[in-house]
């Protein structure tokens, strides 16, 4: 009787460990099954991108070829087509210039917004705070009308500066918004040490707030670097020569002359374009987990 | 090193009065322990001494100079704070280090002083790690070493062994008392925890609903609290508190605590005591003046049988608990003094340590 007793209970246990690695398997078979036709339904996209930017437009002429594969042999001659006959390196140089600055400008802006509005207690704060987020809420594509009219009254209609002057009211509201939340997960006792210790409040942001708020100085950059690099509307509006012109609009307009595509260099200038976010948000994604493991919180 | 000194010190929010009219005077390298029940003030007016919270009425200065208008970092002062307040993306000894190079210390001394402190609180190897690689106890000493690179006039703890565990907090209790002896600099220490009152102070400062109950040193306090609230907050277990009447017994008087249970008061107070004969009083006496009866006499005594009814034996001495007239009373007897809950044993109360305290006033007679 008691052994018995004391093998139910063992073969109990293998027959529910064995159900459950039983149910494991399915689990792991079913979400590896969605996992793969998601990636390849995201993938697919600049698969394609790749393989057209790497064909010949003869070959892209002749439709009995599957578009999904190279026949005629890999050729560079888009990319080399691009880069010496059309004004991408232009809109690349463009680009960059405008997106650094505006990073550069909105991350000014909205941390030394976010230190006041998050940190030092006045009359009207967070009204403040809710306000600069409620204004992001308004669609750029609302605004752009009365945007032009203070572009042209400025004088820089015409001139990538005046996206440079346009694109932070896209960014700073969203990222003084992150801003926010992260200094406000400092706790308070930080800020007494280091007033004790004799830091500023200049100092307190420098030494203090930012490095340990970092994740979220990183988030903030990621994104107002996509907004500036991949901005459409307002360049559309305001930007109408080709040596102002930007990367997505320029790539466009130009490569398509009324009904003619030219999809080779179209998907060469695609890929080129989409390069430098891919290596920053790689470069940076390392960073930002290394960042957010590194005692960021409350020592 | 220097005394500090509060004058009618006044914290309002709003209408809410935290702390009323404070008046304490700190003589240069004592250490003063701020102690009560939460929401007492003691944290209030810690903060209005560093400068981080605004006097809304009074005066307070440091080393003679009035400092009310003065911030933080000009009040020449060092905080510990309760949940240490460590910079998490900085090294131990950058965190010692980051009050002084702010004030633009040369290198070599910087390096001398954090040295030093690391040599006295014992964290000399910690210096290269960053906080979150501590233990709580490393972290409080790394956050008391920060306080005593900058060498201040006054030392400021927040209720610094709070978030410790009990066995660390008795450890570091220690810590503190032997830093101080080393460095010796005025301290005002504020703690919920009257143990550590007692153990680490010079003089207590017991405080209650913004105001100070009574100063004194531990023993004072412990042998002549002022008032009932005083008597009641020191002392582990708390002193009991047994309804009582005075009346008079012949020449002398008598405390009648029950219809079976009266206590002769000692001669030497039968003066004091004289006033109040009739009047509903207060009777106190602390646990471990109601003892088994012991053999040996020890002041004025007087025993009494009871039927125990919960008996905690604590190891070193057994904790007895009986009903006088349904108040619960607390005795403390030798571990095998005691049987067991429901038998009956003879106590002796020592007399010569009650107190007597009028409800009306809630003083000590």
């Amino acid at each position: 009787m008691s052994t018995l007793a004391a093998t139910a209970p063992a073969l109990k246990r293998v027959g529910v460990g064995a159900s459950l690695r039983r149910n494991r398997r399915w689990a792991l078979f079913a979400s590896y099954f969605f996992l793969i036709c998601f990636a390849i339904f995201f993938l697919a996209p600049p698969y394609y991108m790749v393989v057209t930017a790497l064909k010949s437009d003869a070959e892209m002429a002749r439709l009995a070829t599957n578009p999904w594969f190279i026949y005629d042999g890999v050729t560079f001659d888009q990319f080399r087509i691009l880069l010496a006959n059309t004004d991408f390196l232009i809109f690349f140089k463009n680009t960059a210039i405008v997106t650094v600055c505006v990073v550069a400008i909105t991350m000014v802006v909205s941390i030394l917004a976010a230190f006041a509005l998050g940190r030092m207690k006045f009359w009207g704060s967070s009204i403040l705070a809710t306000g600069i987020f409620l204004t992001y809420l308004v669609p750029d594509t609302l605004l752009f009308i009365p945007m032009f009219q203070i572009v042209k009254s400025i004088g820089l209609l015409n001139s990538y500066w005046g996206m440079v002057l346009v694109y932070p009211t896209l960014t700073v509201p969203f990222c003084t918004w992150i801003m926010i939340g992260y200094f406000q997960s400092i706790p308070k006792e930080l800020d007494e040490a280091a007033l004790i210790d004799g830091a500023g409040h200049m100092q307190m942001l420098l030494k203090i707030f930012i490095p340990v708020a970092l994740p979220g100085i990183i988030a903030a950059m990621i994104f107002a670097f996509t907004v500036s690099w991949a901005a459409f509307v307002y360049p559309m509006a305001f930007l109408y020569s080709s040596d102002q012109q930007v990367l997505t609009v320029g790539t466009v307009t130009s490569l398509i002359r009324g009904d003619v595509y030219k999809w080779g260099m179209l998907m060469a200038g695609a890929l080129l374009a989409a390069a430098p976010p891919l290596v920053i948000y790689a470069f940076l994604m390392d960073y930002y987990i290394a960042g957010l493991t590194a005692g960021a919180t409350k020592g | 090193m220097a005394d500090v000194a509060l004058r009618n010190v006044v914290k309002k929010y709003d209408d809410v009065v935290a702390v009323s009219s404070i008046n304490l005077d700190i003589p240069n390298q004592e250490f003063v322990v701020l102690v009560g029940p939460s929401g007492c003030g003691k944290s209030t007016t810690l903060r209005m001494i560093a400068g981080l919270e605004e006097i809304t009425d009074g005066e307070i200065s440091i080393g003679g100079a009035v400092v009310n208008d003065l911030p933080p970092k000009d009040r020449d002062i060092a905080m510990v704070f309760q949940n240490y307040a460590l910079y998490p993306h900085m090294t131990v000894a950058e965190n010692m280090s980051f009050g002084l190079k702010l004030r633009k210390f040369p290198k070599a001394e910087i390096k001398a002083r954090v040295d030093h402190a690391a040599g006295i609180l014992d964290i000399t190897e910690l210096l290269a790690r960053r906080p979150k690689q501590l233990s709580g106890g490393q972290r409080q000493r790394v956050a008391m070493g920060r306080a005593i690179v900058r060498n201040p006039k006054v030392f400021l703890f927040d209720e610094p062994l709070s978030n410790l565990d009990a066995k660390l907090r008795v450890q570091m209790r220690t810590e503190i008392k032997r830093v101080h002896q080393k460095v010796k600099t005025t301290t005002v220490y504020v703690t919920h925890d009257q143990v550590e009152a007692m153990t680490l102070a010079d003089r207590v400062v017991v405080m209650n609903g913004g105001k100070i109950e009574q100063i004194g040193t531990p023993n004072d306090l412990y042998h002549h609290p002022k008032t009932r609230f005083v008597a009641g907050f020191i002392g582990s277990p708390a002193m009991n508190f047994v309804p009582a009447k005075l009346e008079t017994n012949g020449t002398g008087l008598k405390v009648r605590l029950s219809d079976t249970l009266s206590f002769h008061v000692p001669e030497s107070r039968t003066t004091r005591y004289r006033g109040h004969v009739g009047k509903d009083l207060l009777f106190g006496l602390r646990p471990e003046h109601i003892t088994e009866t012991r053999g040996r006499e020890n002041g004025v005594g007087q025993e009494f049988p009871v039927t125990l009814d919960v008996v905690e034996p604590m190891g070193m001495e057994t904790m007895v608990f009986f009903k006088v007239d349904g108040t619960e009373v607390c005795g403390r007897v030798e571990p095998n003094a005691a049987k067991g809950s429901g038998e009956t044993m003879q106590l002796r109360a020592n007399l010569d340590q009650m107190h007597l305290i009028d409800p009306a006033t809630n003083l000590v007679l």
